[in-house]
Order: structure tokens, then sequence, then C-alpha cells
């Protein structure tokens, strides 16, 4: 029994993605609408041409949230949820059913409209339960992260707040480069560091925006890729981790890693034959939810060796022009988080920088590019990675 | 021999300063302070934590009735002893009853209770009162939250209940009808001279009639009235000697409605010695009167938390957050959804989890675990567990955070991940603390709590606070 992977044998030929943002203006069906048209017309194909829909998106509960304002002409439309990753899971899904060979055509495609709520951050609810679940929000959870990996690798307070804000500073000076992302504007690393605390020591500017949006992705066999457009994208991994939520009942769990994103990407590195990451791969898309976690994730992707992300930060090994460029197109921080279209985005950015298409933020000539996608909190939660070349 | 066997009290953590009530509302202020349950405390929960010590002190006595005892009782319809019983794990098949409608209360179940003992049936007294006056208000300064709670049995006796009296009559004192907050009080010179003075007299007389003891022969008098004028005036008549008279915790704590005489017995006995003859009595709408002897087995009898303890053990609160905590300073509410209602059938199945925090210890490799699993989270062992109850367990922070988005009348919210001594993990809010000083490392012990109301139903759970 192994995790085989389908290296090669499934491609990206078509990728669509609306603006993220406050659209008071459109509802989820008119950001699926707009993301669906840009994904067909970027395949070059016809809205009957697709064989099989996955759909990523939160709290609905069937495939007629997408087939009804497509008018999906008796198609499958599969809905699928994993918290955060559920762009991610949509884009698995679809990439399966299409190597399998069940389907020649399929469209993965996500949409949140997290605006509408009226709510601060990003609210989720629980099933009929006992009250014993906790309150903790979001923010919270990841910033579990913080004390205790600056008390395991020694940085004090002021100096932890550093790093962090400097992977906020980063994102926000990539986003500012990308015309579709939400805030668009570099922010001085002395006002991310000032900005009001939401769950200490995570400030305003620690938190991904909440935020609208829609992403949708062509699949298609590796074999026919070239039938839709000249640079096509191929899978090269795809793995997908759900953990047994050890951290908050163990007490060998430190807070200083996920352990479910090591195994996910060890999955996915054995799957594309990836056996150093930190030099092999040209760029990456990671959950950077809060920045306590994309440091953390520096480390569980095998980016940097243990207890180091903190300095490769603060030298620039992650920013756009260093040795492996970190969230290029602004992350979760600067471009927005409407939880089941990020996994899609995410992937959307690997489209453009593997085809040239980047423009001011362009990486120079990429070769595999990763994206990482996360549900869940620390010590309980759900990781996706997936490679990706040309 | 029917009494005491053994008892527990509780106050809560923080205080308010009747200076900072004078200062807010430019009203002449008391001297001292008093005793507040902190936002996420009630009568049930503060009952909870004083029956803890009662029972802790009990050994290994079997508790057959349970009486809850308050004039603020969580729940009009809805028996609040049982939820006392379910987090202080007392069996199913027990008697148990609220008592309330007057400061009364408490010593009416201790009384109730020694009859039950003098029927064979041990029973566990919890007496908690959370006082809300209205602003402005005297009873406002003088108020105090707080709980005691006792073993009554016969056996293993440390405070014999030699005798008691009761009278009752029918007067307009304090009153407050269903729905409001607030009590009413009728004008002091009236219930003082012809109720308070004389119809605590007449209990006393009758006491210590009955059992045939001179006021010069007991060590401590408690006196619980609402007007001190009314404790001058029957120690004059009794001809008491000041050091006779038990302190009232009037500077400290406050008068906490029906937990008082307990409050202060629970004090009066940590000090007390084999032989000691203590006088306890409560006025309010008639008189009950109880006289007491410390036995030989006092001698040996080990408290967990002292009255005195409990009092140096504090923190403040400002004026402004004790409003705001009572809901009397109405606030504007977060942006985010309300907390949802419990349900009722989870509830149910997990009634030793919810309510006694107790959870497994995989009998295949000994980890400890919470909540409770049935496949073990360290070697994977299916249904191979018992029950590990871990709220008497002492524990360590291994990180934390401050929550300030998380909806709380006491923002912001302390969530910490806790290791507990002997293992096992649990993420929770910790309580009655100060946030900023929150560090990996501290120690920590667990406490009920009430964690938030929605829908009518109160949410209780668990959380953990620096020890005390």
């Amino acid at each position: 029994m192994a995790s085989n992977g389908i290296k090669d044998r499934v491609a990206i030929v078509g990728m669509g993605c609306t603006q993220f943002g406050e659209h008071w203006d459109k509802g989820p069906d008119d950001l699926l609408i707009d993301a669906a048209y840009q994904a067909y017309e970027s395949a070059g194909i016809d809205r009957k041409d697709v064989d099989a829909y996955w759909l990523g998106t939160m709290g609905q509960l069937s495939g007629l949230t997408l087939s009804i304002p497509l008018k999906i002409p008796y198609k499958p439309v599969t809905h699928v949820e994993n918290f955060c990753a559920t762009g991610s899971e949509a884009l698995r899904q679809a990439c399966y059913a299409v190597a399998s060979g069940a389907y020649d055509i399929a469209m993965a495609i996500g949409v949140e409209k997290l605006k509408d709520s009226g709510f601060s951050g990003l609210v989720v609810s629980d099933p009929p339960n006992d009250g014993t679940l906790g309150n903790m929000t979001a923010p919270a959870s990841f910033s579990l992260l913080a004390p205790a990996y600056f008390k395991k690798y020694g940085l004090d307070p002021d100096k932890g707040k550093d790093v962090l804000s400097r992977i906020a500073w980063k994102n926000h000076r990539n986003g500012a480069k990308n015309p579709k992302a939400q805030f668009r504007k570099e922010v001085p690393l002395e006002q991310i560091k000032a900005s009001p605390k939401v769950a200490d020591p995570l400030g305003i500017m620690d938190c991904s925006g909440v935020s609208d949006g829609s992403a949708a992705a062509i699949v298609v066999r590796a074999e026919d890729a070239h039938k839709f457009t000249r640079d096509p994208i191929f899978i090269k991994a795809l793995s997908f981790v759900a953990g047994p939520g050890e951290g908050p009942l163990a007490q060998d769990y430190d807070f200083t890693t996920f352990r479910e994103v090591v195994a996910s990407a060890q999955d996915a590195y054995h799957q594309a034959g990836v056996t150093d990451p930190r030099t092999q791969i040209s760029m990456a898309e990671v959950h950077d939810c809060f920045t306590p976690t994309e440091l953390v994730l520096y480390e569980d992707l095998g980016f940097s060796a243990r207890g180091t992300a903190w300095k490769d930060v603060l030298d620039g090994f992650f920013d756009l022009e260093g040795s492996l460029p970190v969230n290029p197109d602004g992350g979760l921080k600067s471009f927005g988080h409407p939880i089941g279209a990020s996994g899609l985005r995410m992937m959307y950015e690997m489209w453009l920088q593997l085809r040239g298409e980047a423009g001011p933020r362009q990486i120079k000539d990429p070769t595999l590019g990763l994206t990482h996608n996360l549900g869940g909190m620390p010590g309980r939660c759900v990781s996706f990675v997936s490679i990706v070349g040309r | 021999m029917v009494g005491i066997v053994s008892y527990g009290a509780y106050v809560p953590f923080r205080r308010l300063k009747r200076s900072a009530i004078g200062q807010t509302l430019g009203i002449p202020a008391g001297k001292g302070e008093r005793a507040v349950a902190s936002f996420d405390e009630d009568s049930v929960s503060m009952a909870v934590e004083a029956t803890r010590d009662a029972l802790r002190a009990a050994g290994d006595a079997t508790i057959g009735a349970l009486l809850f005892a308050t004039t603020t009782p969580p729940y009009a319809e809805k028996l609040n002893a049982a939820i006392v019983g379910a987090a202080a794990r007392l069996p199913l098949e027990i008697r148990a009853a609220d008592l309330t409608g007057s400061v009364r209360a408490g010593l009416s179940a201790l009384l109730q209770a020694a009859d039950a003992a003098r029927g064979g049936t041990t029973a566990l007294v919890a007496i908690a009162d959370c006082r809300l006056a209205a602003p402005e208000g005297k009873s406002e300064q003088s108020g105090g939250d707080g709980a005691a709670a006792f073993v009554v049995g016969s056996e293993g006796v440390i405070a014999e209940i030699e005798a008691s009296a009761s009278v009752t009559r029918e007067y307009l004192d304090t009153w407050r009808t269903p729905g409001e907050r607030f009590a009413h009080g009728w004008e002091e010179r009236f219930t003082l001279t012809q109720a308070h003075a004389p119809l605590l007299g007449k209990a006393i007389q009758n006491v210590l009639a009955h059992a045939e003891v001179a006021p010069s022969a007991l060590a401590k008098v408690v006196l619980d009235v609402p007007n001190p004028r009314a404790v001058d005036e029957v120690a004059r008549a009794m001809k008491l000697e000041p050091a006779q008279l038990a302190d009232p915790l009037a500077l400290t704590v406050g008068q906490t409605g029906a937990a008082h005489a307990g409050l202060l017995l629970a004090n009066v006995l940590s000090a007390a010695k084999p032989g000691d003859r203590i006088l306890v009595a409560v006025v309010a709408d008639g008189a009950d009167a109880l006289l007491l002897r410390v036995t030989d087995a006092a001698a040996t009898y080990r408290q967990p938390r002292s009255v005195g303890r409990l009092i140096e053990s504090k923190g403040d609160v400002a004026y402004a957050s004790y409003l705001k905590w009572r809901e009397i300073l109405p606030t504007e509410p977060p942006r985010r959804p309300d907390p949802e209602r419990p349900a009722g059938p989870p509830m149910f199945r997990s009634q030793t989890w919810k309510f006694g925090f107790v959870g497994s210890r995989c009998t295949a490799c000994g980890t400890p675990q919470l909540p409770p699993q049935r496949v073990c989270v360290h070697c994977g062992a299916r249904d191979q567990t018992e029950p590990y109850p871990f709220a008497d367990r002492r524990a360590k922070v291994a990180t934390f955070t401050l929550d300030r988005l998380a909806i709380s009348l006491n923002p912001p919210t302390v969530n910490v991940v806790v290791d507990y001594e002997g293992g096992g993990r649990f993420i929770c809010e910790m309580t009655d603390c100060e946030p900023e000083k929150v560090a990996i490392g501290d120690e920590v012990e667990m406490t009920f709590r009430r964690m938030y109301t929605a829908g009518g139903v109160h949410n209780y759970f668990w959380k953990v606070r620096p020890k005390r």
C-alpha cells in the first residue's frame, strides 16, 4: 500500500480567478460565473465541453450551488469541503477523476462570499454539541504557535514579533504588484508591528484578509493538454492529509510544527521525486492564514532547517527576489482568503508564473512550483501540498 | 452524635473596593472591599467550589442527600442542586433539593441536613449567593459573593449539633418578585426594633435554654444580621465579650446572602479547638439558631483551603467592569455571532465529562487523555479505557494566547494549552488571571465555571485558574 501519485498524467489547461476583495455588488453566483467563464475562455472551451465539476465552498449542501447559476446541463457536480483547504480538495478530486479515465475534461472551482455575514473574521458554526468545544477564534488558535516557537528557539518576544511582521511586510509588498489582490499596497514594517492586537502577539496585520472571490481550473489528461494551450502546467504531486488531532490531546506536541504538513509534504516530494525542496522548488504559495503559520510552514515544508526559518525570513530568502520566493502573489495576507477559492487561487499564481504571465512579479524561469493549503488549527488540521511544473 | 463532618468555603478571586464605587457614583463610600463573583461565576459554580473542598476533607463519606441553598438560583425552574451534584461527581442515587426564598435558606439547609443525618443519611449542604443590588444602594456596597459547604453526618463529626431553635414571623423586610433583579427593603428602624433584634434574641434564648448553656460559655458567636446595630443589641443583651463575636468579614468579603452564616462558621471552625461551643444565628423572616460543640476529631481534621487563605488570594476589579459583568451596564455587542445554546442529548451523553471533568486512561498503554477517547491517541487501542478524573489534577501552561476577538464579558479571553501532572493535555480558558502576566510554565488548577448563557441555557464547564 502506498501513495503513488499521478505525476505528469494530468494537466491544467485553463484557469480563471476573480479579483479578491469586497464585492459588495456581486453575490456568490456572480463570482462563480465570472471565474468559470474566465477558465472556459482560458482553455478555449465551451461550457458544454466540461464533463464533470468539483465545487469547493463552505457550508453549502450540494452541487446545485454551482449547477443552477451556471445552468450546467445535467452533468455531475460534486460539492466538497475540507476546511480552508477546500479549494485544493476540489482540484485534487477533479485531477483524480481525469487521471482515472472517467472524464476527459473536469473543472475544479471554489468560491466564498465572506463579506456578507456582517461579522468580524471567519465564522464557522458547530453541529449541536455539549458546549465543551471552547470558543477560540482562528487568530487565537494559530497564535498559540508564536510563544511556543519563540521560547523553543530562544527568540525574545520583540525579536519574534519582528520576524512575524516581516512576513506580512513581504506578502503585502508582493500583493502590491498584483492587480487581483485584495490589498494592493505596501505597508511599512513599523505599521504592521504596531497594528491593534487581535490575539496576542498577533495584530490585525498578522491576519489574512477576509475576502470574497472565486477561482477555477480546467483539468485534462496530460496527452491532451497541448490541444487546449501551448503552455499547460502539469501535476507532479497532489497530497492530502487529515491528522488524528493529537495536538490538543497529547503532551508531546509542542506547537512549533504541523505534523500534517510534514506528512503531506513528504508524500508530495516522494510523488514528484523532489529530494531537496530548498533548492529544487522554484517558488511556493503557502497557507499564510496568520504570520506564525507561514514561519512554521517554512520548516515543515523543508525550505528551512528546524529553528532557522526566522533567520531566512530576516535574510530575505523568501522575498520575491530571494532564492525561494514564497507567496509571490501576496498570499492569503494580501490577496485575501475567500476560503473555498484560496487553494485554486494559489494554483492560479503557479499557472501565471510557469507560463511567464505574472507581470511585474514574474519570477525568472521557474520550473517547479508548490502550493500548500491548510485547514483547522495547530495540532488538529488537514493539509494539502501540490507540486506543479512545466 | 450528629453534626458537621467536613466543610468547605469559597470566596471568589475578585474584590471591588467600596471607595471605587463611591468615586464613580459620587456618593459616600464604606470602608474596605467586597468579594465579587467573576463574570463566569454564579451561585451554582461557587457552590461547586466549596463543595469540592468539603468532599475532599470528608474522606470516604457516602453522600445520600444534597441540599443547595441560595437566594440567587441560576435556574428558576430546573434543579440547580443537580448541577452541583454532577460537578462534584455525586452518585445517581441521592435525594436533592434547592432551598431558596430568603437568606435563611442556608441555615435551613443545614438544619434539614441534620434531620437527614439523624435518620441515617449523610447529607451535603452547598450554600452560595451572588448578591446583586442596584447601583447607589447600600446593599451594593455591603453585599458580597461567596459560598460554603458542609457534609453533615453521624460519623467523623468535628462539630456536633447540640441544639437548634427557629422562629418564623411574617413581616415586610426584604423582598423581590420573580423577574426583578434588585431586592427592595423596608425602612431600617422598623425592622431593627420590631423584627431583627427581638426575633434573633428569641431564637438564641431558646437554643441556649434548650441546651442549658450560658452565653459566657460560648467560644464564638456567629451573627448574620442585615443591620449591624442588631448585633450590638443582641450582644449587649447576652453580655457577650467582643472577642466572642465572630468576624463578620464585612471589610473583606461583604454580606454573602444565604451563604454568609455558613462562610462565617467555616472561618470560625478553622480556628476552633475541641470542646469549643459555637453559636450560629441568622435573622430573616424569623430566625434560626444553632449550637455546635467542637469534638476531639477536630484536632486531626485537615482543611484544604481556609477562608483566610481565600480572602488573601485576590485581585481588584474596576467598578465599570463589575457593572458590565452583571450586565447592569449594557455594552455594544461585538460583531460576532451569538454563542450557540448547548444541546440536551449531547450534554446528557457526556455528563461525566462536561460536568465532572472525567477523561479516560488507556488501560493498554496507560496514557491519560481528555476529553475521554475511545481510540487511544498514543497506542491506538480501541475501547480499552477506564474513567480518569482530571478536576483535581494540577497542570502547567504549555502555550497560550489572548483572544481579543472572541465574545466575552471580560476580554481578552485567555486561552491556554495545559499539560496535566501524570499525563493528559487540554486547551481551555484561563480565568481569574492577569492576561498580560500569563507565561509558559505557569501552574494552574481546574475550576468549574459558567461559560456563557444562550437561549436561556447556562453552559457550565471547566476552566483553569492560577493556583490559589
